[in-house]
């Protein structure tokens, strides 16, 4: 009996293509992004939203950019911040950005944003109509099929970057860098604890080994109560600098002198749509 | 996934699609040799797990709308919706309708409007700028 790969007639369901067609309609709506960083961390609750928001309003109010108005060296960057926490999306409240009947909403400082959250009533958990029972075995894919049309259905227009607010572990980043179709450049997230290093370190491993740029580090929270040196360490085993150690309740301009290493190689070009 | 007539060793060609509306699918494939038909039956959580993907068994005829999945699939709850205004929301086309529901529920919400009808949805869209919604 012959196997499927000796069925050569093609499916007319077009499983293959329809999945194809998905991947052109993000490309599509990506090819103005100049960058796509993904902020993550293996650890949750390090403030990786915190920092994605202040980090993509202290972007748009730099220049240097093809800027808001267009032109080089314009008024700003033009950032969009997409909150691919879908369970525990922030990024609404952190941006100030209310829902938009055409998203991208628009947050403080111009920033664009997509969330789950300007999908779902207030207080409300991420729950998909289906069956209940099993829900396992769907919800994953049912996730990833909603991050697709939170990246890819929306009008993100020129942008000189758009940051990706993961949530804790690496489901999320693998997710992206199979609709994205190249794995993101990653920021990384850590507070000073080595209870955080070891969770970071596997995501950074992850990333590493998926072919991300690695661009580097921020170590949040620091000055407080948590103890270690999770920033230094991580900065050196995997070469890649230690961007800022953000302190217990920011000041603005703790964001503005952030000397990001944003603007290296452009990313790996999607497939023309 | 494809179907093979083991008796004519031919590749079964898909012919039919349906959806009961209990969660399943039923798919017939048919031996373009013998003429024999198989049908494929799934389950609601199989079909459930088809739908996730975002594909169709059997093919698109139209691309698929902008925010078809988060649209129709992710539950909502806020304020009722009165049936006048059920169907006005309808008219809103379906790549937009769930952050319409999510503005027009907040805009109660924040009010205290415990039923969004019509003439809510007339003040809000006056209040919030919403022309055409």
């Amino acid at each position: 009996m012959r196997t499927y790969h000796q069925l050569t007639d093609p499916d007319r369901s077009g499983l293959a293509d329809q999945i194809e067609a998905q991947r052109r309609r993000v490309a599509g709506q990506l090819a103005g992004v100049k960058r796509i960083v993904a902020v993550m961390s293996g650890k949750g609750g390090v403030g990786k939203s915190f920092v994605t928001a202040h980090l993509a309003r202290s972007l748009a109010r730099r220049g240097g950019g093809a800027g808001k108005e267009g032109g080089e060296g314009g008024e700003g960057r033009a950032v969009g911040v997409l909150d691919a926490d879908l369970n525990g999306p922030t990024i609404p409240a952190l941006l100030q950005a209310r829902a938009a009947a055409a998203p991208p909403a628009i947050g403080l400082d111009g920033v664009k944003c997509v969330s789950m959250g300007h999908f779902l009533a207030e207080g409300t958990p991420l729950e998909f109509h289906g069956p209940s029972a099993e829900s396992f075995v769907w919800r994953g894919a049912m996730e990833a099929s909603a991050l697709r049309e939170l990246l890819g259905d929306v009008a993100w227009g020129d942008l000189d970057i758009l940051l990706l607010d993961l949530p804790p572990g690496i489901q999320r980043y693998l997710e992206l860098c199979d609709i994205l179709g190249a794995p993101p450049a990653v920021l990384t997230v850590t507070i000073p604890t080595p209870e955080s290093r070891d969770a970071v370190r596997r995501a950074m491993r992850a990333a590493l080994e998926r072919g991300s740029e690695l661009l580097g580090i921020i170590e949040n929270m620091v000055g407080g109560e948590l103890r270690g040196s999770a920033g230094d360490e991580l900065a050196a085993e995997f070469g890649v600098p230690l961007v800022a150690r953000i302190p217990w309740h920011p000041a603005r301009e703790v964001w503005d002198t952030l000397a990001l290493p944003l603007t290296p190689a452009p990313r790996t070009p999607h497939p023309a749509p | 996934m494809k179907f093979l007539c083991v008796e004519c060793d031919q590749q079964m060609a898909f012919a039919e699609r349906q959806l009961p509306g209990d969660g399943t699918l039923a798919a017939t494939f048919k031996c373009p040799k013998c003429g024999r038909v198989v049908a494929m039956l799934t389950n609601p959580m199989e079909t459930q797990l088809v739908s996730s993907l975002g594909v169709e068994i059997g093919g698109r005829t139209v691309p698929a709308e902008r925010f078809e999945i988060v649209s129709a699939m992710v539950k909502t709850t806020g304020p009722a919706w009165s049936a006048d205004a059920e169907e006005r929301l309808s008219r809103v086309p379906t790549f937009v309708r769930g952050m319409v529901k999510k503005i027009y529920g907040d805009y109660a919400k924040e009010r205290g409007i415990t039923e969004i009808t019509p003439a809510v949805m007339d003040t809000a869209r006056a209040e919030l700028g919403l022309e055409g919604m």
